[in-house]
Parts: C-alpha cells; structure tokens; sequence
C-alpha cells in the first residue's frame, strides 16, 4: 500500500479553481518533486495536504496509510506524521520557540503512546540537530521566526522536520531566499532526513535544490495538472529548455519575475 | 423625590452615620458630601460615561463599611506625617469634577498614607483591599460599599515599588481613590490588580503627579468585577517620563472601562502608553487615552498604542484616542487595533501537531505576553499566566 495516494484531487480558493485533478503515488522512501511555474497550484497542494482550511476541496480522494486524509485536522495529520515546511513560515511574537517545538513534539509522542519528555530531556535531543543546522541555541528562546533572517526561517523549519521526525515531509519552496551556502546547509537537513521508511514531495520552481537533494521522480505541474512526470532527468530538462519547452507558460517569467 | 434625589438620600443616611473627624478632615468630607450631591452619579448621556453606564451602582442601596486592609511595606516606609497628609489629601484628586472621587472623598477613612523617604527599596509598598461579604450578612441587608484611600509621598531620588490589589467575594461596591506623589527624580514601579468578585462594581480613580525627571511606571490589571471603570491621571513636570501601560482580560458579561489623561504640563517629559486588552464572550470594554500637551510643555515624547484582541462575536470595545497639543515642537503617536487570533498562526501552530483549541490558548497568552514580560514582580507575572490560560481555555482532548 502506498503511503500517500492522491486521486483526482481538486481544491478551490474562494470562486477559483486551484487545483484541477491531481493523481500521484508517493510510496514509503520516495522523494517526488513537484516543479512548476508560479501560479501553477504548487503550494496549493503543500498547503492542502497539510489541511489548510483557506482551501476547499471540491474533488477527489487523499489516502494517507490506508486513512482518508482529508477527513483529518491539521493537527491530527501532524500527529499521523505529517510536515509541511513553510515557503513564508509564520511568526509568532509572544511563544518561545522552545515553548512551541516542545509541546508540538510532546503532542506528537502521547498521539504515538511515547512518554513525554521533561525540558532536560527535550533540550538533550534538540541540542544535536540543532548544531547540525547550524542554528544558534539563543534562537531557541526568541519567539517563534520573529525577528529571524529569510534563512533562520527557513532553517528553521528543517530542524523543527528533524525534531518531529515525520513519515512524509512536503517542502514548499525551502530554497527560495537562500544563498547557495544556506541552500547546501538546508539540503544536506533534509538528505539526512531521508529514510526507507519517509517519504519526501518537495515543491520547488528551479532545478538548483534538486542537484543537491536528487529526487526520484519529478512531476511538472501546470495550471492545475500533473502534465508531465519522469526521473531526476526530468528536473535537468526543464533547467535546459526552462517551462516552454514543455509548451509551458511561465507567468513569472512572462512578468519579469524571479 | 426624584430618584436622583432618593439616591443621594440613601447615601446621605449613611454618610451621617460616619464618626465624626478631627475638625479639617470633617470639613473636607462635608465638601466632598456637598459636591457630590450637586454632581449626582453620572450617565451615559455624559461624553466621560458615553460607554459606561452605572446606573446599576446608581440604583443600589449600599451600606458603608470599611475596607479589609494589609499593608506589607519596608520598615522605612512609615505613615505619613500628619502636616503632609493635611496637606496633600485630596489635592490631586480632585472631587470637583467626579461624583465619585467625591463620594470617596465623603467616607474617607480606610486610609493608607504612607510616605517613602530617600533610598532604594526592593521589597515592595504591597496594599490589599478587601472587601468582605461576611459584613454583609449582619443586620443590614445592604451589599457593602468600600471607600479605599491611599496616599503615597514618595521623596525626590527615592526608587520604589507600589503594588494596590482590591479583591473581595460576593455582591459589593469598591470605589477607590490614589494619589501619588512623586518628588523630583523619583523612580517608581505601580502595579494595580483588581481582581474582584465577579458580581462586584469597582470605581477606581488614581491621579499621579510627577517632579522634575521623576520617572514612573505603572500597569493596570483589569481581571474581575462585573463593572469595571479605570480613570489614570498622570501628570508631568520637566523631564519626567511615565509608562502608562494596561492589561485588561474580561469574558461572560464584564465590562471594564479605562480612562486615562496624560498631561504633559512642562517641556522635555516622555510618556508611553500600552493598553492591551483580551475580550471573549459578551464582554465589553473601553479604552479612552487623551494626552495633553500643554503649551508649554516642547519636546514632549508621547506614544500611544490601545490594542485589543476579540475572540468572540458578541464582545465589543470601543477604544478612542483623544490628543490635545498646544505645543508645537512635540512628537505624539497614537494607534489602536482590534482583531482576531490569525488564521495563518492558527494553522501553523496545528501543523505542528498542537491541538486547535491549546493553538488558541497559546496565541492567547502570547498577545498578552509583551505587557506580562514588563512586569518585574515574578509572583504576579505567575498569577497572571494562570489566569490567561483558565480564563480563555476551551475544552478538549489534547
């Protein structure tokens, strides 16, 4: 049984269509990409996945380990394992990062029968990864991204990942506003995350995240659909002959934008 | 009788119940009496009352008890000597303008006046108000209507705490009166925490007036009482700077009003202001800041900033700023916000796995957490946690 199988899955925000039937299979110690250009519904599907209410779902079926997924709280799909890294990760003034990552992490010990950890125990198993994302342990006391760089944010969000140690991971844009040395710092958390028993999609619009964590399928998404899926080589075709060469248009690229 | 009339009777009755006073205190309470008489309890066609109404008050027959009292205090910190509680009682609040400054004025005598001499003192000047409702059970009826009155002189270079808390169980009436009187240079850290019964009315009037580059702080907690009016005075000299700041967390049918008047009477004084307030259920509130620059006050510093946080769909505020500048060389800001808790924070914090309901509580607790980090006393920032965590908690699994 697959660990995530998506089923002709459509959403909507407000009177528009988003998504316009999506159909993927992620099997346990897969990473999927999912590239396309902006506007595409990329996000949506992070966002949707992880059960963002903003989003209506007006199609399809989500089966999560053999559940419905979309008849799940966000909360519970975090408890069933799994993360959703944030593109624009929330900040919180007035909760500690400490305070929030501890109680998140606890929530998710209790839903999968662990004893809770006391404040030595947490910080004790903290301590590793965070020196492995080179996050400084001052950070810990700030409140949750306030004040944090582009970057602190977004790795941020890889450590909080290793802490809660998820079944299926979904990444939504982690490498947009890093520099390539944050970029390799970013990618080198997640491909030590990588398991035979996880799962990864990760979102991105460039090929650059995907030299450094090497996917084992691409899919290409475009207003709405799946419109093409492959290999890693997928990724290496789109970085030569960009969008259009699929026969894609690329809205940002079409303004101008990055 | 006109009701208006009926009222006043009642409280006339038991204003000659009093003992008599020494000769100038009786005389001021007789004034105070008389003032009170002309002005009548206000009503909500009074632009100062537009949003609170205290006929409820108004209506009430009260019986006049005297307050509960502990004071715990630095050996230092003594009464204050008779020349200068004649001299200061009454001075700065002053009762021509309220009904119930003077009603408070009228009964005077659960008095606290103390004087802080020169030095730096940790342990704070600590004051509880009771009310007790055990009185309530005697021969009278009535509910019990309390006159709290403190008096504090603090002396020019001192530093020190001041924490005021009125409390009480059952049905009853605070109507409470400060001064405080800051000499040149003084430091000072003022917490007020009103944590009355639910059913009880609490009036509180407290006018500060500040020396020369004296410097104050003061936080109003708002937590209980069934009607809840605040009005903060402050006054500043030369070079003085007053932290005027607010917490107010109020549910079910609470209604707490608070009216402050920062009065920037000399040049070169600094205030900042932050009220925060946390609404829930049909619970209502008030925030009304008027700062006055006068014209001789230049290079006056002045910030304002009333934020309230509504988490249900019956509660209401009204929040307005009011700036009277007559100088022209002076910065002032203002700003006030109303909202709700934000999806976006909502859904990340349950992306994580925390539950909506303790998602809610956390965001909570955390809009209040910037008034509750200023606070210096660990004891009441502890209290207060508690209190944002059971007041606002919904039930449910985990």
């Amino acid at each position: 049984m697959a660990l995530l199988e998506i089923k002709d899955l459509h959403a909507t925000v407000g009177d528009r269509e988003i998504l316009k039937g999506i159909d993927l299979t992620v099997e346990a110690g897969e990473v999927h990409a999912i590239m396309g250009p902006n506007g595409s519904g990329k996000s949506t599907l992070a966002q949707v996945l992880a059960g963002r209410e903003l989003y209506a779902v007006t199609g399809g079926q989500v089966t999560y380990d053999g559940k419905d997924l979309l008849a799940m709280s966000p909360e519970d799909r975090a408890r069933e394992g799994i993360f959703l890294a944030f593109q624009y990760p929330v900040e919180i003034p007035g909760v500690s990062n400490m305070y929030f990552l501890k109680a998140a992490l606890n929530t998710i010990r209790k839903h999968r029968n662990l004893p809770e950890l006391d404040a030595m125990d947490f910080l004790d198993r903290i301590r590793q990864k965070m020196t492995a994302m080179n996050m400084d342990q001052a950070l810990l006391n700030r409140p949750v991204n306030a004040g944090f760089s582009g970057g602190e944010k977004k790795r941020n969000e890889i450590f909080q990942m290793a802490v809660l140690e998820p079944r299926l991971a979904i990444l939504d844009e982690t490498d947009s506003g890093l520099d390539i040395d944050a970029l390799k710092l970013v990618a080198a958390g997640v491909n030590a995350m990588r398991s035979a028993e996880r799962a990864m999609i990760v979102v991105t619009h460039y090929q650059r995240l995907l030299s450094e964590i090497v996917p084992d399928y691409v899919h290409v998404l475009a207003d709405g659909r799946i419109v093409r899926s492959g290999g890693k080589e997928l990724a290496l075709e789109l970085e030569a002959g960009g969008y259009a060469a699929l026969g894609i248009q690329d809205e940002a690229e079409a303004v101008g934008k990055a | 009788m006109t009701a208006a009339a009926e009222q006043i009777g009642q409280w006339l009755f038991e204003f000659t119940r009093q003992e008599p006073a020494e000769p100038w205190l009786q005389h001021l309470r007789e004034r105070a009496f008389a003032r009170f008489s002309e002005l009548g309890f206000p009503t909500t066609r009074d632009e100062e009352w537009r949003f609170t109404n205290v006929a409820p008050i108004a209506r009430t027959s009260f019986r006049y008890c005297s307050a509960g009292m502990l004071v715990l205090k630095p050996p230092e910190v003594a009464e204050l000597p008779e020349e200068e509680y004649k001299r200061h009682l009454g001075q700065h609040a002053a009762f021509d303008r309220s009904a119930f400054t003077a009603l408070n004025t009228a009964f005077a005598s659960s008095s606290v006046a103390l004087k802080v001499p020169r030095g730096v003192f940790e342990k704070p000047v600590d004051i509880t108000y009771e009310a007790s409702s055990g009185a309530a059970r005697g021969s009278n009826p009535a509910a019990p209507a309390i006159h709290p009155r403190t008096l504090i002189i603090v002396a020019p270079g001192a530093q020190c705490t001041i924490v005021e808390t009125y409390k009480g169980e059952g049905h009853y009436f605070t109507n409470a009166v400060t001064e405080i009187v800051a000499g040149d240079g003084a430091v000072i850290d003022h917490y007020k925490v009103e944590r009355e019964s639910p059913e009880a009315f609490h009036i509180a009037t407290m006018q500060v007036a500040l020396g020369r580059s004296a410097n104050f702080t003061t936080h109003n907690i708002s937590l209980g009482g069934a009607l809840v009016r605040n009005d903060i005075g402050v006054t500043l000299s030369e070079g003085a700077e007053a932290t005027v700041n607010g917490l107010y967390l109020v549910n079910g049918t609470q209604h707490v009003d608070n009216h402050t008047v920062i009065d920037h009477a000399k040049p070169h004084g600094t205030s900042h202001e932050l009220y925060k307030g946390i609404l829930d259920g049909h619970s209502s509130a008030v925030f009304n800041g008027r700062i006055i620059v006068r014209k001789d006050a230049q290079k006056t510093d002045s910030k304002q900033t009333n934020k309230n946080l509504v988490l249900s769909d019956d509660a209401v505020i009204d929040t307005k700023p009011e700036l009277q500048i007559f100088a022209d060389d002076v910065r002032c800001t203002h700003g006030a916000t109303i909202g709700q808790l934000d999806a976006e924070s909502l859904f990340y914090l349950q992306s994580r796995g925390i539950g909506k309901a303790q998602a809610r509580s956390l965001l909570t607790q955390a809009f209040a957490q910037d008034i509750i980090d200023r606070i210096k006393i660990p004891e009441l920032r502890n209290q207060l946690e508690k209190v944002l965590s059971e007041k606002f908690h919904e039930r449910s699994n985990y």
